[in-house]
């Protein structure tokens, strides 16, 4: 502990003396009621705090107290179903003490230490232990085994003494090595920096997240980092709370960075109640709540995103496939203009500092699929919403996230206004996993590629008949040209509209995905040979088969497969008739 | 340092004035600047160390000398009186009293600025409130507890229809106890409610057609009023928000009223804060607006809501005009990416003589999917509010085709839509301002309307609903049937 003294205090950065010994990074406590900040720049003048939270009425001269460590997040089994700040402080609980309003400079244990899980065991007297071996089980929800390892930064030895199985608070010592380390089920990490792993494993795995436009054109990987970009009121936060709800990770960290209050509170009202489909238990013993809204203080903002991080790779080191939402990154690159500017920086493009890039880079690159210090294989999976001022695509942040991230689901603002959910657009989106992901798509259903291929073809085709339809309109153009138009209305509407609050069509199953696009493809494919072989566009469009086929998705659950092979059937079958009954006419 | 009094500047430059420090100030405290002319200027302390304290002026600066003004340090943040009797009065922008009659009686001050909600303890709105427009309740609902602003740029009705919303507003008796009118109703055993006004920087005659518009409703003596016109100091309008703001949620959170607040025109609130952040030499971002005005709006919207302990509720209708209708201007565009949705007013519309001229395609309300539907509005309002979006957007991209090649190169099909869109606007986007259409009106309207169209278009409302509420739709159904049975009786 080093005391220092406040000399000058402009907002949220504060400047001190007599910090001398303090490390860049380290937290202080500042002024008489001890607010969080973080040293972020020291020299022979002095420190330069960044504050944490709301510090009006804070005077030169009051202390500022050095605690000699990075700011870093409390690591152990309770964190699951929580929801915190972006210092990890507990919000139900600072609720309970200090009411419904956040007041500067209260304090809580971010995990219940008074709390006791029944613990196994495994390992025993005389084993060898370092970094990454399992010392201890706890079931800390019905569905998650909280394997606790011992943390990256002990020292190997043996053990020497071992507690019996039981029930242990989080502060209780339960494990001893002849290198006097006294491990327990908790340990504390910098938030700023990553922990560490063996090895980095290629992404092949991809995280299905039941949207047919992401899992089948789109799709990201186990691992894989993606920016869901897009101007306000184009759905980026329903996007990321539909993949938080219906993702196949096994544990989701939703970091609301500098966003509206009341979405986090939907997904505190909403997740208690929703099932997992695959697991049939409520979401929310899956997830973890980071809230640091638009009004709370901007540089615990900018710190959000790092504790929400941190706590993913610490589940994805047991094993775990995380996936972390972050909404909106645009925010937290804000919040470090805002910052950049009170420290009176020199900027680069847009008032952003210079570093924007590098600390983007810092972030993403701290998603992937690896290989754990236990050895299992583990993935934490970003996927950030960018907010760009006017939708304008071009600006900074949009830029450099694209350098950094494989996924790229642009969100379109006319799709919004027509309210075709999710928005992302076909033609802006990319995905680089696409490659990476053709061998398990191989073993699930081997017709992927090529049915992808197809629909991004004719997509493609469509909309380069769109702007020659917006100057000629679509009855010049020839039939089979007409066709695309219509089969690529099918297939925006049947396939890649989808309504998260309808009960069947909210999540999709990858079979259902398949099938779905196939009934569709295979309407296009016959229709197309019946063109060719002159039958009038009217007679295609009159199929009854068509309407059936943009209803499917709300109308045949995900475990009535049979259904929409009975419509691929049909669309045959009507066919079929429709070139008989040509071919009677021309008899005739 | 309550009364700390100090004399003499050593700089003075646009609002702000730097005095010598001789005991440690406290950030963010209030200020008391007297200048030679003894006239009192309230600022706040925006910068303080060792030697220097730097305050920002509350008030017009002319006049000030380095040596002969007083500084007193007031040793608390600014403050407002608080208490019920607020209601039916008028303030300036920092609550001291504008219609001449004396401070209100209380011994309660809140701090203006407030206190983040605990995200925790928010409630999640889904009230209903039906404010009698169907393009509001219809496709973009209103909720209790939610920010909604109005985009709009000169010359547009804004104000008649902001007028017009607080005129009508009210709860439908959904599964709340009892009264069902309750936000604005003259009816016996209401729930309490209050309106809060905020001018900032707007002419006076606006000010007064709010003013008459609310005496006229008879609810003048349940409005707060914030007044802070363009006349008073530009610099004033930086705590005019936060004034009204506290005292909603004075009213809201400690009274248990539903607090309906209007801010207007935010435009020249963020303009004030540009003026400041200038004259600090601070690093501008867009259009010369300082890099926080994201975190300063949303300090200001994200004071609305319902939490947890207290039944009252703080619903917001920010008005912005937008400098040359531009949306990505970054007024209207932060506000965008805070406020919960926004209702976008339309030069074009307005031209036709639309009114309200509400431009429903890039209007929205975030907070509707989970306050409509049935026990809340009606069984059918998602589906046909969808359906209604698509048929409209698609009405659009008809009209620019049709700007091209002529109406009577379209399909008979596109025909359809583009007398679908006429009557749309004319029927369902226009009424009177007096007309206050319940949701269920508006929504017959809508499927009114819906049948122009071709039965296979309308894939967004489920089969059960066009059989239940599309006019024709039973009588096709019976005219199909009967056709078949004579077909099976001719066997």
């Amino acid at each position: 502990m080093i005391k220092g003294r406040i000399t000058r205090v402009a907002g949220p950065v504060v400047q001190a003396e007599g910090l001398g010994g303090a490390g860049l990074y380290d937290v202080v406590e500042v002024g008489n009621t001890r607010l969080v900040g973080e040293i972020i720049r020291t020299d022979d003048k002095g420190a330069t705090i960044q504050v944490y939270e709301e510090n009006t009425g804070m005077r030169p001269g009051e202390p500022a107290v050095s605690l000699g460590m990075p700011l870093s997040v409390t690591l152990g089994p309770g964190l699951l179903g929580k929801i915190y700040d972006g210092m990890q402080r507990p919000l139900e609980m600072l609720k309970k003490s200090s009411g419904s309003f956040i007041q500067s400079g209260v304090k809580g244990d971010s995990l219940d230490l008074d709390l006791k899980w029944p613990t196994k065991l495994t390992i025993k007297v005389g084993d060898k232990i370092g970094p990454g071996v399992l010392i201890a089980e706890v079931q800390e929800t019905q569905l998650t085994v909280h394997r606790v390892l011992v943390p990256p930064t002990t020292k190997v030895g043996v053990v020497t003494k071992v507690l019996p199985d039981g029930d242990y608070d989080l502060r209780t010592p339960i494990v001893f090595t002849d290198q006097g380390e006294e491990l327990g089920l908790m340990h504390h990490w910098p938030v700023r920096l990553p922990r560490p792993t063996n090895k980095r494993l290629p992404p092949t795995e991809p995280l299905m997240t039941g949207l047919r436009v992401i899992d089948i054109l789109f799709p990201i990987s186990k691992g894989g980092t993606s920016a869901v970009p897009g101007a306000f009121g184009t759905g980026k936060t329903m996007t990321q709370h539909a993949i938080a709800k219906y993702c196949d990770a096994d544990i989701i960290v939703y970091v609301g960075c500098g966003e509206r209050g009341n979405e986090m509170t939907e997904v505190l009202t909403e997740f208690p109640h929703l099932v997992d489909p695959r697991t049939g238990r409520s979401i929310m013993e899956r997830t973890i709540l980071i809230a640091n809204t638009s009004n709370m203080p901007v540089a615990a903002r900018e710190v959000s995103i790092y504790t929400g991080i941190t706590l993913a790779e610490y589940y994805r080191d047991m094993g775990y496939d995380v996936a972390v939402m972050a909404d909106s990154t645009s925010r937290w690159a804000e919040a470090l203009r805002e910052l950049s500017g009170r420290l009176e920086e020199m900027p680069a493009e847009e008032g952003f500092p210079a570093y924007l890039p590098t600390r983007l880079a810092e972030f993403y690159e701290r998603g992937g699929r690896v290989e754990t210090l236990s050895g299992k294989a583990g993935s934490v999976s970003i996927i950030g919403a960018v907010s760009p001022p006017g939708g304008d695509f071009s600006e900074p942040v949009t830029q450099h996230t694209k350098r950094f991230i494989r996924c790229f689901w642009g969100l379109d603002k006319d799709l919004a206004y027509a309210r075709h959910y999710p928005a992302i657009s076909w033609i802006d989106s990319y995905s680089e996993y696409v490659d990476d992901l053709h061998e398990w798509w191989d073993k699930v259903d081997p017709g992927w590629s090529d049915i992808r291929g197809r629909t991004m073809e004719l997509l493609k085709k469509e909309q380069r008949l769109e702007q020659i339809v917006r100057l000629i309109g679509p009855d010049a153009l020839p039939d089979d040209q007409r066709l695309i138009l219509i089969s690529a209305e099918l297939i925006k509407n049947g396939f890649l509209q989808q309504n998260s609050f309808d009960d069947i069509d909210k999540y999709c199953t990858p079979q259902k995905q398949m099938l779905l696009l196939q009934a569709i493809m295979q309407f296009h494919a016959k229709a197309d040979d019946a063109v060719r072989a002159g039958v009038p566009l009217a007679k295609i469009v009159a199929l009854p088969i068509r309407e059936r086929l943009t209803r499917i998705k709300s109308e045949v659950p995900n475990e009535k497969l049979e259904e929409i092979r009975q419509a691929i059937r049909e669309v045959n079958s009507q066919f079929e008739e429709l070139q008989r009954r040509k071919a009677g006419e021309e008899a005739r | 340092m309550k009364g700390l009094e100090h004399t003499g500047l050593v700089h003075a430059e646009g609002p702000i004035v730097m005095a010598k420090r001789t005991e440690p100030v406290g950030y963010g405290e209030l200020v008391a600047v007297f200048g030679r002319d003894g006239g009192r200027r309230i600022g706040r302390v925006v910068e303080t160390s060792d030697d220097a304290v730097a305050v920002q002026l509350f008030a017009a600066n002319t006049g000030l000398t380095l040596d002969e003004t007083r500084v007193e340090y007031l040793g608390k943040p600014l403050e407002l009186r608080v208490g019920t009797d607020m209601l039916g009065r008028v303030f300036d922008g920092l609550g001291r009293p504008a219609d001449g009659y004396p401070d209100i009686l209380t011994s309660e001050f809140r701090d203006v600025n407030g206190a983040p909600i605990n995200p925790a303890a928010r409630v999640y709105p889904k009230d209903f409130i039906q404010t009698g427009i169907s393009a509001i309740d219809g496709m973009n609902t209103l909720i209790r507890g939610q920010k909604l602003p109005l985009f709009s740029g000169n010359g547009l009705p804004h104000n008649r229809l902001a007028a017009q919303i607080v005129r009508q507003a009210r709860i439908l008796g959904g599964g709340e106890k009892g009264a069902s009118p309750s936000l604005n109703a003259s009816s016996a055993g209401e729930e309490p409610f209050a309106i809060v006004f905020a001018a900032m920087g707007i002419k006076y005659d606006v000010a007064r057609y709010f003013q008459d518009s609310f005496e006229k409703s008879g609810v003048l003596s349940r409005v707060v009023m914030f007044f802070s016109l363009a006349d008073s100091p530009s610099i004033e309008r930086l705590v005019t928000p936060k004034s009204a703001l506290t005292a909603a949620e004075f009213l809201a959170y400690e009274k248990n009223m539903h607090v309906l607040v209007v801010l207007t025109d935010m435009t020249n609130y963020c303009e004030a804060l540009r003026e400041v952040s200038a004259s600090r030499g601070e690093v501008p971002s867009r259009k010369g607006y300082p890099g926080y005005l994201y975190s300063d709006l949303a300090a200001l919207y994200e004071r609305a809501g319902k939490i947890e302990g207290s039944t009252g509720s703080i619903t917001q209708i920010p008005i912005l005009s937008m400098p040359n209708d531009d949306v990505t201007n970054p007024i209207p565009d932060l506000t965008g990416y805070i406020t919960e949705g926004q209702i976008s007013i339309d030069r074009e519309l307005s031209q036709k003589g639309v009114y309200p001229p509400i431009a429903v395609l890039p209007s929205l309300s975030r907070l509707m999917k989970d306050g409509i539907g049935e026990g809340m509005t009606r069984d059918d309002h998602k589906d046909v509010s969808s359906q209604l979006f698509a048929c409209y957007a698609r009405v659009k991209s008809i009209r620019n085709l049709a700007a091209i090649i002529g109406e009577e190169e379209l399909s008979t099909l596109d025909k359809q839509y583009l007398r679908f869109g006429e009557r749309f606007e004319a029927e369902f986007l226009a009424q009177g301002e007096d007309e206050n259409r319940s949701i269920g009106e508006t929504l017959d309207i809508g499927w009114k309307l819906l049948a122009i169209l071709p039965r296979e278009e309308l894939i967004r409302v489920s089969r059960k609903f066009i059989d239940k509420y599309l006019p024709g739709a039973s009588e096709h159904e019976a005219a199909k049937a009967s056709a078949q049975s004579a077909v099976q009786g001719a066997h």
